[in-house]
């Protein structure tokens, strides 16, 4: 056996070992760090699913930054604005987690602005009232924390930090939410149809934000085992339902579901049939604003290029005058 | 009522009002995710501000007008913002030299109004001057970035500080609210600011190795509620809910 051979297979061993060893740690609950050794495939998912997670928080500023110059009252304006800012937050955070992995920025929108890399379905629904603000919300957020608690434990170490501090606020903008569509819900026969409408137009988008059915999920099982995931999308959705049919009660509102009810042998609401196709037509990019998600992202980002190429220029600019300043 | 107070507030809240709005309208569409958080976060204090001079208007008014009544339903003939803060978001660089004309004013006006006698208004001021000094600290960076970033970001930052110079003028101009309100040292005398407000940009200008414009021909009416015909357009948004559904609560 040539020397050459044989050090292809030591190093074959030696990434046998590590992987077993890296298992183990994942195993232990240990956390993984940028710097830590990772297995390809680990490194290749986690960018796959941080960076769509990111992409999810800046296209999901669009549908709401919608009704930012229309707010109702100067109190919903300002929380509003205070809400969409921590989305931006959140994906600034997430890029930057993200980059730990060994991608930038720039690479990462490229992904978006090509289709390559996909966002949160959910944003591909328009927001046509006021009431929508109360529905994304109370139901879009709502399903989101579902998707996202478990991730405060996942093993990757900058992801699951930076969870902990966006499952904080997207909790109070699930209040938020429920108490805009409390206030319409009490008040006047227009403003409780606006309520009931909006609730009507989320509530299965939002079932499906919990993703594919398990028998069509393709990465759970992997997924699971790096505790990039907990419970599986059906038992999410699950979760979500039962405990959001209640606070429809409260609001008074139904749920726009002829099948669903309380199985009391299980303990959790028998639903409806998910419309899939419907799911899949938005995934594939042929929902209501799948086009024109795309081309605001697209839009901001070819017509800030003077604007980031000056600051570029200023900084390499004022990097020269230092350094004449120190000589 | 303190006609005279209440009129004064209104020509100081207005400002941030609309400029707010404009502000809010870039959320998403920033050049760059830095900037995006930046200008939303602009449009989140100066909504703010609003708030605060408002809810003192509407006790003063003392006739169950609220803040959100003040601020989207008067007719466009009432509200007596500077044409500045109205003027759209032609392109970033209108963005950054509008609201830079007005941040310099804002800064110093606030300094001056932290000295009113009248308690509220000195105390909204003195919250108000560390949103406002931020502000004033974006805006130049950023004037400088694009004045000495590169030639293309030059052409249109100077063509911007240029087509804007005509509404700098009125930040100067007094209305019958404001001389009441300065005899009794309530309000700030602006005239006094003139001098200190165009060395300032005039400094910053130079930094950024742009031209102050020459021209001194300017435009004026806001303060007395003629607009351009851009404010339509911009309180169709800001009122159209209040007007949709009227006397409701949100």
């Amino acid at each position: 056996m040539s020397p050459e051979r044989k050090a292809t297979i030591m190093s074959e061993e030696q990434i046998k070992n590590l992987e077993k060893q890296f298992e183990e740690r994942i195993a232990r609950d240990e956390k993984i760090e940028p710097k830590d050794w990772m297995p390809e495939k680990y490194r290749k998912t986690h960018i796959r699913q941080m960076s769509q997670h990111a992409h999810s928080e800046i296209v999901g500023m669009l549908p709401e930054g919608n009704w930012i110059t229309r707010a109702p009252s100067l109190r919903r304006k300002v929380a509003l604005l205070a809400k969409v800012q921590d989305e931006a937050g959140h994906g600034l955070y997430l890029y930057s987690a993200t980059e730990t992995l060994g991608i930038s920025r720039d690479e990462m929108y490229e992904q978006l602005h090509t289709g390559k890399a996909k966002y949160s379905s959910i944003f591909n629904y328009p927001t046509i009232t006021w009431a929508d603000m109360g529905a994304i919300g109370w139901l879009v957020d709502g399903a989101a924390i579902i998707n996202q608690v478990p991730l405060c434990n996942t093993s990757y170490g900058p992801y699951a930090r930076a969870m902990i501090r966006v499952c904080k606020e997207e909790s109070f903008h699930q209040r938020q939410g429920f108490e805009i569509m409390l206030k319409l819900s009490n008040g006047t026969p227009e403003q409780k149809e606006m309520a009931q409408d909006a609730l009507n137009r989320w509530w299965w988008p939002a079932l499906m934000m919990l993703g594919p059915t398990d028998a069509e999920s393709v990465h759970t099982e992997q997924s699971m085992k790096w505790k990039l995931k907990r419970k599986s999308n059906d038992d999410l959705r699950q979760q979500f339902i039962d405990q959001t049919v209640p606070q429809a009660d409260i609001l008074g509102l139904t749920i726009p579901d002829p099948d669903l009810k309380w199985n009391e042998e299980r303990g959790s609401y028998d639903f409806g049939e998910i419309n899939w196709d419907e799911f899949w037509q938005v995934v594939k990019g042929h929902g209501p604003c799948n086009k024109e998600r795309m081309k605001a992202r697209v839009g901001a980002w070819e017509r800030g290029e003077w604007v980031r190429d000056a600051a570029m220029a200023y900084a390499e600019k004022s990097q020269e005058r230092k350094k004449k300043q120190v000589i | 009522m303190k006609q005279n107070l209440y009129n004064y507030i209104l020509g100081i809240a207005d400002n941030s009002l609309i400029l707010g709005q404009r502000m809010g309208e870039l959320c998403g569409h920033g050049p760059s995710l830095e900037t995006d958080i930046a200008c939303t976060n602009i449009s989140l204090d100066l909504f703010g501000q609003v708030r605060s001079y408002f809810q003192y208007a509407s006790k003063l008014a003392g006739d169950g007008r609220t803040e959100d009544d003040i601020a989207m339903l008067r007719q466009e003939r009432e509200y007596v913002n500077v044409l500045l803060v109205e003027q759209p978001n032609t392109d970033f660089a209108y963005t950054i030299a509008r609201h830079f004309l007005f941040d310099v004013y804002h800064l110093l006006f606030l300094t001056e109004l932290e000295k009113s006698k009248d308690l509220t208004l000195s105390a909204i001021a003195k919250k108000c001057i560390k949103e406002v000094r931020y502000h004033e600290r974006f805006t130049s960076d950023w004037m400088k970035r694009l004045g000495d970033g590169t030639a293309e970001s030059k052409a249109k930052i100077q063509e911007a500080i240029n087509d804007l110079w005509t509404y700098t003028d009125e930040l100067f101009h007094q209305t019958k609210a404001d001389k009441a309100m300065v005899a009794e040292g309530i309000g700030v005398d602006v005239t006094k600011l003139k001098d200190a407000y165009y060395e300032k940009v005039n400094e910053v200008l130079t930094e950024a190795t742009l031209e102050t414009p020459e021209s001194k021909y300017f435009q004026k009416g806001g303060k007395k509620g003629i607009h351009t015909e851009h404010m339509g357009y911009l309180l169709a948004e800001l009122q159209y809910m209040q007007r949709a559904y009227p006397n409701m609560e949100w």
